[in-house]
């Protein structure tokens, strides 16, 4: 007897809300299994990661800090993703926004006002478009795939806040330390009672609805999924791929500016050399975990934010290192992507043995060179 | 001349690392696969190199664990791909963010331990001749056999009945499949080539050009390789020349700061990823040469019932 | 025909040979469909056996399972009167069982020899094995540079590569996936030659097809599927087209009915859809190159264009949708405007209906419901499905239940369904019936039932002779000659990247429009020049 899979005609839709939380389950057990072969009391580490966290009122308004900027970069990059184009450059829009807005900050210091804050919103969100539009511009004009410059660009967008907070933008009165000044008091976002939950958070809940009215609802949003899903199809249609091509790296582009502009005016509260701990690259996770739709991103989001809080928790409590988070996401979206193929392909099993023993040989690794 | 014996051999040994990358990479796109977690595999080699000629004190167990680790991480990720058939964009990213987390998981007790360098090796009398002896003689035993790869791949690629079928199931995983080649297994064993090669690179890194382990050490290279892959158009030489005009790119950056160029150092460490980007644009700016040369199922997902 | 119980008397002289391979019960069963039940059939040694039947009717999986690709769920294979199982295609060339595809099995970017040596498992050095495909290949009558790489071949030469590389292995039993479909009449014929000089040889062949003359002409023995199971077994040249068609398809079919010859005899004036000098480089690698086309269409009447596929009638299409934009605008006119630049949306404003050849993944979208696909060829106007951006799903579904009823489309969900879950002739009905609902002037249908069965096929020939008679512009594109006949008003030929002039189709011969696909148009009076010859 042996396991085939079978295309699927038609995907029910409680296959495809389950897998999430399949993939999330088994990240648990084989997250357990991990801390128990490295000698950590596994239930007591779990506790510490996804429990301890949420059962403080703080801790609950941390993760809606983390989520912020995962939830707004992710519904940004999910409408890319269903166009197929890959912007895995988020983080260095993200480092540009940030620039772009705390440089208006900066540059409007100790000039009080309403307007300053909206004024580095549109800075920020401006900054991560403009980066955006660099691999926008090469993928349509000179067919660069964007997957490698957007990614080379994060480098670069790295090196660059690294260069201004050591040079023209590091605070005069800072001992030389490679850090702007702190940013005053109109340039701060508001933040809700005593928490630093930030006005940033309402933007992004603001979003996922309008990612979600534009993805189900507008044509812009039918023709990104088209040329996603069948590009010969959106070209018979009369959809223009380049045109999508643009739109999802500003429109990602844009919101990872925001959301590195909501960080340094709201958490962090200056620029300094590293305003993001992979922020970007964990939403392609929180995209693909949520299954491209705003609504799973937001869950996906908080889950992710979670795992951020609970490895600073566990960092403390046990010992482990802060290097475990990132080894959560990956076996996340390891389990997430094999869980994956149940929504396309359906299980059968057993097959007429003839075809099982080819089917068998088939499936075993073998040096490339071994012809059939 | 000193000058040129130093630029010389800091680009070749630059240069290697990206060498091995590449050209595993090279054969795991020839058989039709994306696979965009070299820059996770690397650093997993990085690691085990490191660990293993720590505890051992033997650089070539050191060698075998970072090809083990990558061809591991590779095996994931064919796992997920070929046999669970998983989008390879999104599954590759996973593999760098997954290599990223557990190397630097796996290597916290490392970070700042001392290791011997794998040494150079000295053939008496011919490392002694002026300049010639140096570069060519001169070198780490890594350096030389970054090129023997690639001489031993373009050999199997286009000399061998075995390279043939491999380049086959690249072009048309359907047609190599109506014609009885087992297309899975095939691209298992080339994916397990990349993941090896890609272990090498990163236990060059960890052994040789920076003999220590931090984390995140190879800085972008997996993506660079990736990058070179398609800078060579799919030729397994033309990833030695552009892997060297990266190396010289790395080289210019620090003998700027050296020669005391008033460039603040951010701004010249910028150079190699500026220069993937320039480089990217002009060979995929010609669209046809790029279809012509690519293998023309890559990244698509085979399944064989259809 | 039962199958011949190998007895004794089997060995002696006068008795019948033993078949080369004997079928016995095969049955393959895929969710949803048996594909093949109780499948019969044996086939001797220096005989062209023809498996006859309609598009799903089950002859490939039975030619999947001799070859190895497939297995059965039950019955018996004998080769050569022992008991076989062919796990996989090594294993059935290793038996001498060599099979040519429908759709090639060749790698474009390799080299001729390299393809053969691939195919045939082959390790006899690349210099020795050139030297017999020269060999092979002329002595056949298939003459092949073995170094040229394959996409610089024309589609015959390609089919060439594949019997060739079968030849090599010297192979007992050859299977020929509808061989001719993508020949001219000319080149079937001498495909034709070349297979009669292997039944001299003693080889058997196998012929799948749906082409009933040249089953007449060729074949020895047919035997006819139908839905999976053999319904008969008859000598080919005693029976008549009709009757082959009949116990093929299973009941008496219907010829669409054309209007009276009121259709236009010479149109005169500048047509609703004209062409002009079109030039256009080929996008794509292994592209053809469009030189100089012109044709101009006109309101009731259809225009077919013939061709073996891969002669530019792929980069006509798009050029005349709108998916390529072509340089000079006025080399497209629609209704008088230049239309070379504009994209596909617009010229369905002005009136374009298209139906392109490849229905799931340019027509429709796979995992799509078919009231999203009814959104994709929208047009504008009152009854448009968007407005300011907002799609109204509440009409899109509308347009595709009134699609799903008016043209018979069989959808398990309805408007709901994906197109990828409908059969290819439903979902081509659903297309068709989507353009034509757009009540466009021009209407450009691509092997509109190609791979289609023949219910559907009817239905859908008398929904685009219809159209015409209401007065639309029809062109029509096609690599079925019947096809062709039944339906244009006029037919030109395209070779090449070049497109003939067109002529009246009750005037046209196979033969003539045989030679165009040729390319052997000296100029513009090939028609005439022909017509002396006959």
């Amino acid at each position: 007897m042996r396991i085939k899979l079978e295309a699927r005609a038609h995907t029910p839709a409680a296959v495809v809300y389950a897998t999430p939380v399949v993939a999330a389950l088994l990240t648990a057990v084989a997250g357990g299994v991990l801390f128990a072969a490295l000698g950590y009391p596994p239930l007591q580490a779990l506790h510490a990661f996804f429990i301890q966290p949420l059962s403080t009122l703080n801790g609950l308004a941390e993760v809606g800090v983390k989520a912020t900027p995962l939830v707004l970069i992710a519904i940004g990059l999910s409408i890319g993703f269903r166009g197929n184009v890959w912007n895995i450059g988020a983080e260095g829009q993200l480092t540009m926004g940030a620039v772009t807005g705390g440089a208006v900050a900066l540059a409007f210091y100790d000039v009080e006002g309403v307007w300053l804050l909206p004024l580095m919103t549109l800075a920020g969100a401006l900054g991560g478009m403009a980066y955006g539009a660099i691999p926008a511009l090469l993928k349509t004009r000179f067919n660069a795939s964007e997957i490698l410059t957007s990614l080379m660009l994060t480098y670069v967008a790295t090196l660059f806040l690294s260069y201004l907070v050591h040079g023209p933008l590091m605070d005069p009165d800072g001992f030389n330390f490679p850090q702007s000044r702190l940013f005053h008091d109109s340039a701060i976002l508001p933040v809700l009672g005593f928490t630093r939950l930030h006005l940033g958070a309402a933007v992004a809940l603001f979003v996922v609805l309008a990612g979600w009215f534009v993805m189900a609802r507008t044509l812009i949003g039918f023709q990104i999924k088209v040329i996603g899903l069948t590009p010969a199809a959106g070209g018979y249609a009369g959809f223009s791929q380049k045109r999508v091509v643009w739109l999802s790296f500003l429109v990602s582009g844009g919101l990872a500016g925001m959301a590195g502009l909501f960080e340094v005016a709201g958490p962090i509260g200056q620029l300094q050399p590293s305003i993001s701990p992979g922020y970007g690259f964990t939403a392609i996770i929180v995209a693909f975990l949520g299954r491209l739709h705003p609504l799973g991103i937001l869950l996906a989001g908080l889950l992710m934010a979670l795992s951020y809080l609970g490895g600073e928790v566990a960092q403390i409590e046990l010992g482990l290192p802060l290097a475990m988070t990132g080894v959560f996401q990956g076996m996340l979206l390891f389990f997430l992507l094999g869980a994956d193929v149940f929504t396309r392909y359906r299980l059968r099993l057993g097959s007429p043995p003839a075809a099982a023993r080819v089917a068998a040989a088939a499936d075993k690794p073998k040096p490339a060179g071994e012809a059939a | 001349m000193d000058q040129f014996v130093n630029f010389m051999v800091i680009m070749l040994g630059a240069a290697t690392p990206l060498i091995f990358a590449a050209v595993g990479e090279l054969v795991t796109e020839k058989s039709g696969v994306l696979n965009l977690g070299v820059e996770g595999m690397m650093l997993m080699g990085a690691v085990a190199a490191f660990a293993t000629t720590l505890t051992t004190g033997s650089p070539v167990l050191g060698l075998i664990a970072a090809m083990a680790a990558g061809v591991m991480m590779s095996m994931i990720f064919g796992l997920l791909t070929l046999t669970l058939l998983a989008n390879q964009v999104a599954t590759g990213l996973a593999l760098t963010i997954f290599g990223i987390g557990l190397s630097s998981f796996v290597g916290q007790d490392f970070v700042g331990k001392p290791v011997q360098a794998v040494a150079a090796v000295d053939l008496g009398p011919l490392t002694a001749i002026p300049v010639i002896g140096p570069i060519v003689f001169g070198q780490n035993p890594l350096v030389y056999l970054a090129l023997a790869v690639v001489a031993g791949v373009a050999w199997f690629l286009y000399r061998t009945r075995a390279g043939l079928i491999l380049r086959a199931v690249g072009e048309s995983h359907h047609a190599a499949h109506a014609i009885g080649y087992p297309v899975i297994a095939i691209r298992y064993g080339a994916v397990a080539f990349g993941g090896a090669m890609a272990g090498l690179g990163g236990a060059y890194l960890s052994l040789a050009y920076t003999p220590m382990w931090v984390e995140n050490m190879t800085a972008g290279r997996g993506w660079i390789a990736l990058a070179l892959v398609v800078f060579a158009t799919w030729r397994p030489w033309r990833v030695v020349a552009g892997a060297w005009l990266f190396g010289g790119v790395t080289i210019l950056q620090l003998h700027a700061q050296g020669a005391g160029i008033a460039v603040p150092s951010q701004l010249m460490n910028m150079l190699p990823y500026l220069a993937t980007i320039v480089v990217l644009v002009v060979i995929s700016r010609d669209a046809t040469r790029i279809r012509m040369n690519a293998p023309a199922s890559i990244g698509k997902v085979f399944h064989p019932e259809r | 025909m039962s199958p011949t119980p190998r007895t004794d008397a089997d060995r002696t002289e006068s008795a019948p040979p033993t078949p080369r391979l004997a079928l016995h019960g095969i049955t393959k069963v895929f969710p949803g469909t048996i594909a093949n039940q109780d499948v019969s059939l044996s086939l001797l040694p220096g005989e062209i056996h023809a498996l006859l039947g309609e598009n799903g009717a089950g002859k490939s999986t039975l030619v999947k399972i001799v070859y190895g690709l497939l297995q059965a769920d039950a019955g018996e294979i004998r080769w050569e009167g022992a008991p076989t199982v062919i796990a996989s295609p090594a294993e059935a060339r290793r038996l001498g069982i060599g099979m040519v595809f429908q759709h090639f099995s060749l790698f474009d970017s390799l080299t001729v020899a390299e393809n053969v040596a691939l195919g045939t498992g082959d390790r006899t050095p690349m210099r020795q094995l050139e030297e017999r495909i020269r060999e092979v290949s002329t002595r056949y009558g298939l003459p092949l540079d073995p170094r040229r790489p394959v996409h610089a071949l024309s589609v015959g030469e390609r089919q060439r590569v594949e019997i060739v590389r079968c030849l090599l292995q010297d192979p007992r039993l050859l299977i020929m996936d509808e061989p001719t479909s993508v020949l001219t009449p000319q080149e079937a014929e001498q495909l034709f030659e070349t297979l009669r000089r292997l039944r001299e040889e003693g080889r058997t062949i196998l012929y799948i097809s749906h082409k009933l003359e040249e089953i007449r002409v060729l074949c020895d023995r047919a035997t006819i599927l139908r839905a999976g199971k053999v319904v008969d077994a008859v000598n080919p040249r005693e029976k008549t087209a009709r009757q082959l068609a009949q116990a093929m398809i299973g009941s008496d079919f219907a010829t669409p009915a054309r209007a009276a010859a009121a259709a236009v005899e010479a149109p005169r004036g500048d047509g609703l859809l004209e062409v002009e000098r079109l030039n256009l480089a080929s996008g794509t690698p292994f592209g053809t190159t469009l030189v100089d086309v012109s044709l101009s269409l006109h309101p009731g009447e259809i225009l077919g264009i013939a061709g073996v596929a891969g002669n530019g009638q792929f980069e006509l299409l798009s050029a005349l949708s709108g998916e390529t934009l072509v340089q000079d605008a006025r080399s497209v006119r629609i209704a008088g405007a230049p239309a070379g630049h504009l994209d596909p949306r617009r010229r369905r404003e002005l009136g374009l209906g298209f139906v392109p050849e490849e229905r799931l993944g340019r027509g429709a979208v796979p995992d799509m419901s078919l009231a999203e696909n009814a959104l994709l060829s929208r047009g504008g106007g009152a009854d448009d499905m968007v407005s300011r951006g907002l799609i109204s799903f509440r009409k899109a579904h509308g347009l595709a239940e009134r699609i799903i009823s008016a043209y018979n489309v069989v959808a398990g969900n309805g408007a709901r369904a994906t197109a990828k879950s409908l059969s290819g002739g439903n979902l081509q009905k659903f297309i068709i019936g989507r353009e034509i609902m757009r009540k466009p002037r021009i209407l450009i249908a691509a092997h509109p039932t190609w791979g289609v069965d023949a219910g559907a096929a009817a239905a859908i020939h008398q929904a685009l002779l219809d159209l015409r008679d209401q007065g639309t512009a029809v062109l029509i594109v096609s690599q079925d000659l019947d096809e062709l006949f039944v339906l244009s008003d006029r037919i030109a030929v395209m070779s090449h990247g070049r497109l003939s002039e067109s002529r009246p189709a009750h005037e046209a011969t196979v033969e003539q429009i045989g030679l165009l696909m040729g390319g052997v148009f000296e100029t513009s009076d090939a028609w005439e020049a022909d017509a002396h010859a006959h």
